[in-house]
């Protein structure tokens, strides 16, 4: 085929390649890595008054994380006050992680479980929720959860509660908007994963006397390791720097980490301290990232396919053995 | 052989309850858009008269445009930097730092959208680009990127590189190849990433919020500052026509993905 | 081969189209004018009325905290061409360069302001700023939750146990510390660290008994029974009175907050003629009267009155009662105490 051509200079398959592609480099390079590096540039910078900058290297805005100065003696001391919002954040998405995969785990398991016929629109049910407007799902949650609102009305009218249940405002409500806004990102990878399973290995385990616990916890859990690791990083991830729940179900007092960065930059006006948090969020969010991709490369080979593998050989014995 | 072992007595329960979790808030927004009362505890008769209020509201309207108006012109942008990164990517031999490019595509999908947001805003203000729609726009392009290209990658794996070989060896140019050959069979691909693409831009308010001027006030910023001031049916009437739009686009490219598969497995 | 011309078809409408929005966008400057305002602080009528009246497109954006709004213009926000700062942020924005002297005292309708608004503190003689409304900043009591005395600030700092927990805050640095140090009779605009940490500390212990800290939504917060005590603006308390009649507007003992709003006009205003019409058009008593009949504060002209609604006639939030302090203007503090008050704040959020 090249015979037939005269290779110009589009033929070449790297400046074709490279022509392709510089647009999307450009525009993620100019317009997101750009921002992160001049983020990173201002954390080392002093604030402004009244917001803004000065030009001047500083490292107060890091320092600020874990020192304060006293009020009365003007001295740096040790104050873990950002750490807890770190750490209050860190909480709220965990628990928020721990409730996607209760709920998620039996979710996912279902829709595989049906048949391929049906599938997809279980599926489809899910994602929906996923591509739906955030802020007004979170909205419509505090609607619901008000004091006034539906849900009190209901339960009162029921006579399960005889006074609302204040939820609205609450850390409660916090975790409940984040365990809805991203129940659907842990949905979709489970299911990914539970999907290729092999469950004649389920009933490998059940032949060889597994109760149905240990059928789940030594063969099924081993095997979709990598679906859940995804899911709760999935649902970890935003949750750790989310903004739009916090803000609208927390009224304003449950800070999180997405809501201080923003407060920074809007009402406190430090940005090199906003900046510093950002840089120090997406830090650790790239870290976590990294860490689990370097796990899954390496153990997705061995153990996994090592243990896979050992249950197909007990499989295959066990059918030949109730065979005869 | 017992193929019982394979239920798990309770999940079915538990679906049902996690469908429910997920879509009674919003099924409770669309009722109450109807209800011609104010009220929450009693309903007075089914009424259109919010929509038509939500309607004649001129800062509903001028966000409503706004809003369409990034979500089409990002989701058209970011669709075709999409096809030629994937062209770039699945078409041709292998070559160094091809999953490195990769990575770059999904990186806007990895950082916490607070972060993508100030960043975005320290950066125009650095380069004293004025914040209005333009910014917004910008901004929209990049995080669409990675929805545009999930779809359109995906479909162009399924498309064997034979076609092309086919078409070159009668003389096609290049162009002709991917004009008359790759594009109508990508057409599926792109269409569904166009969608999502748009459905993520028009949703979006944390990064627009951030990089916000005078005049550019987006639909789900307008629906913030307005349920500050008050929950009135009006905003859950706008709230359930976005809610309706983001279904409908979902679900066009959720068929044209389906309909492809059923096609290709045939 | 078909399907292709019209897909080529299609993305040549659909780009000619997006072309189109986005230069749609950028061309109409002429004939506009962006305000830049407090939520829920004008009537749609009234920029109807100004849109029609001088053939002039006006959008709005919205802010919640004079805080905010200089945040968002110091970080280089262009564009806005009409602001609304408070008394001590038109001081502020005079001082960093962000306004434009438009000589306001030379516009046709400056003759109807009242009297002892033209020679303030933050802009003498009035050469950058119009009187938009003014009002005080207090709180805001449901008296079917509780029936005690009110006019005190232990509502927000010790409240009963009636109240615990339905408290709403401004979420507003300023009227929130003003009123912590009132409470411990101190002085406002303090930078005496030994009374700002006791200040810092009775907030974080406060707080505890606080629903949430927010400002543009206190009014559906205390109408919806979600917060049973909120701050309240007295306009934004008459509004959420006629809403629910339990609601009481309260004058605390230890003191209020005074605040004047101004309408000024942003330095490099796209559209400065229209900025000015628009200030203009705002010191009309009839237009102001339409403003106060919206948000239930006091217009800073004369002659409102044969406009104003019956609601206004002997209100209690714009009728202090007598033996109620007098409600004190706070000027703009030193940068040093800015930079304590910034540190309380933050530590109360965190």
């Amino acid at each position: 085929m090249s015979a037939t051509h005269k290779p110009t200079l589009l033929e070449n398959d790297g400046v074709r390649r490279s022509l392709l592609l510089s647009p999307a480099v450009i525009m993620i390079g100019i317009f997101l890595i750009m921002p992160l590096l001049m983020v990173l540039v201002f954390s080392f910078l002093q604030p402004g008054t009244y917001g803004g900058v000065i030009w001047e290297f500083s490292t107060d805005a890091y320092r600020q994380f874990f020192f304060e100065e006293d009020f009365l003696t003007e001295e740096m001391v040790f104050t873990p006050a950002y750490l807890e919002i770190f750490g209050a954040s860190f909480t709220n998405a965990v628990i928020a992680v721990f409730f996607c995969f209760l709920v998620g785990f039996p979710t996912a398991y279902f829709i595989a479980t049906r048949p391929a016929r049906t599938q997809g629109l279980w599926l489809f049910a899910i994602t929906i929720p996923y591509w739906v407007n955030l802020l007004i799902r979170t909205v419509s949650m505090l609607f619901i959860i008000r004091d006034q609102g539906p849900l009190n009305e209901f339960l009162l009218n029921l006579g399960i509660i005889d006074k609302p249940l204040s939820i609205a405002y609450t850390q409660y409500a916090v975790v409940l908007g984040l365990f809805y806004s991203y129940l659907p990102f842990m949905v979709l990878p489970l299911y990914a994963a539970i999907e290729r399973f092999d469950f004649s290995l389920l009933n490998a385990a059940h032949d060889l006397y597994a109760s149905r616990w240990k059928a789940l916890r030594y063969v099924l859990f081993p095997s979709v390791r990598n679906g859940i690791i995804a899911g709760c990083l999935l649902v970890f991830i935003p949750s750790l720097g989310a903004f739009i729940a916090p803000d609208v179900l927390g009224g304003g007092k449950q800070l999180m980490i997405g809501n201080m960065i923003a407060l920074q930059f809007q009402g406190s006006r430090n940005w090199p301290f906003g900046a510093a948090a950002a840089v120090i969020l997406l830090t650790f969010v790239l870290c976590l990232l990294m860490f689990f991709a370097w796990r899954a490369s390496k153990s997705s080979q061995s153990a996994q396919q090592k243990a896979q593998h050992k249950a197909q050989q007990k499989v295959q014995q066990t059918n030949e053995g109730g065979s005869h | 052989m017992n193929m019982d072992i394979k239920h798990y007595p309770g999940t079915r329960a538990i679906t049902i309850f996690c469908l429910l979790v997920l879509y009674s808030p919003m099924l409770v927004v669309a009722v109450y858009s109807f209800n011609s009362l104010r009220s929450i505890s009693n309903w007075g008769g089914f009424t259109f008269d919010w929509y038509i209020k939500a309607f004649n509201n001129p800062a509903i309207q001028s966000a409503a445009l706004n809003s369409l108006s990034i979500a089409f012109t990002a989701s058209l942008i970011a669709t075709a930097i999409a096809v030629c990164a994937s062209l770039a990517l699945l078409r041709g031999k292998k070559f160094k730092g091809q999953g490195a490019f990769a990575g770059l595509l999904s990186l806007p999908l990895m950082i916490p959208e607070i972060i993508t947001a100030v960043a975005s805003l320290v950066f125009f203000v650095a380069i004293h680009l004025t914040l209005g729609l333009g910014t917004i726009l910008l901004a929209h392009i990049v995080f669409c990127i990675p929805f545009a290209y999930l779809p359109i990658s995906a479909r162009m794996k399924g498309i064997s590189a034979d076609y092309d070989q086919a078409a070159m060896d009668l003389y096609a140019s290049r162009w002709a190849c991917f004009h008359y050959v790759t594009l109508p069979m990508l057409m599926p691909g792109i269409a569904s990433g166009m969608m999502l693409a748009f459905i993520v831009s028009l949703d979006d308010f944390i990064v627009a919020n951030m990089v916000a001027g005078p005049g550019a006030s987006t639909l789900p910023m307008t629906i913030y500052s307005m349920v500050r001031i008050g929950f009135t049916p009006e905003i859950n009437a706008v709230s359930t026509l976005l809610l309706l739009t983001s279904t409908l686009f979902v679900g066009g490219s959720w068929l044209l993905n389906r309909g492809d598969k059923q096609q290709r497995s045939e | 081969m078909k399907k292709t011309q019209g897909f080529k078809r299609l993305t040549q409408g659909l780009s000619a189209l997006a072309g189109g929005l986005l230069l749609s966008s950028a061309v109409q400057a002429e004939g506009e004018l962006h305000l830049y305002n407090w939520s829920d602080y004008m009537p749609q009528a009234l920029l109807d009325k100004f849109a029609e009246q001088y053939d002039v497109k006006v959008t709005q954006d919205t802010y919640d905290s004079n805080e905010t709004l200089l945040a968002k213009l110091k970080s280089g926000v262009k564009g806005y061409d009409v602001a609304v700062p408070g008394d001590y942020m038109v001081a502020i924005m005079v001082k960093e360069g962000l306004l434009e002297n438009i000589h306001a005292n030379k516009l046709s309708n400056f003759s109807k302001v009242k009297k002892d608004l033209i020679n303030v503190y933050f802009d003498e003689g009035r050469e950058y700023s119009v009187p938009y409304q003014f009002g005080t900043t207090a709180f805001m009591v449901d008296t079917a939750v509780y029936g005690g005395d009110i006019n005190t600030l232990d509502i927000l700092f010790n409240p009963p146990a009636e109240l615990k927990g339905k408290i709403n805050m401004f979420r507003d640095v300023n009227d929130v510390i003003n009123a912590a140090l009132r409470y411990k009779g101190y002085e406002t605009c303090n930078a005496n660290r030994k009374e700002l940490k006791e200040v810092n500390d009775m907030l974080k212990t406060a707080s505890e008994n606080w629903l949430s800290i927010q400002s543009d939504g206190a009014r559906e917060m205390l109408v919806s029974g979600d917060a049973a005590v909120s701050m309240v603006w007295n306009g934004m308390a008459l509004r959420a009175r006629q809403e629910k009649a339990s609601l009481q507007y309260a004058y605390p003992k230890e003191g209020l907050t005074a605040w004047a709003d101004n309408l000024v006009v942003l330095k490099d205003a796209p559209n400065l003629e229209n900025a000015k019409l628009f200030l203009n058009f705002m010191m009309e008593p009839e237009n102001a009267a339409t403003l106060t009949n919206f948000a239930g504060y006091t217009a800073g002209v004369e002659g409102t009155d044969p406009y104003l609604d019956e609601k206004f006639k002997g209100a209690l939030e714009l009728n202090p009662p007598a033996g109620a302090p007098v409600a004190e203007f706070v000027p703009p503090c030193d940068p040093e105490v800015v930079r304590l008050y910034d540190r309380i704040w933050t530590n109360l959020l965190k």
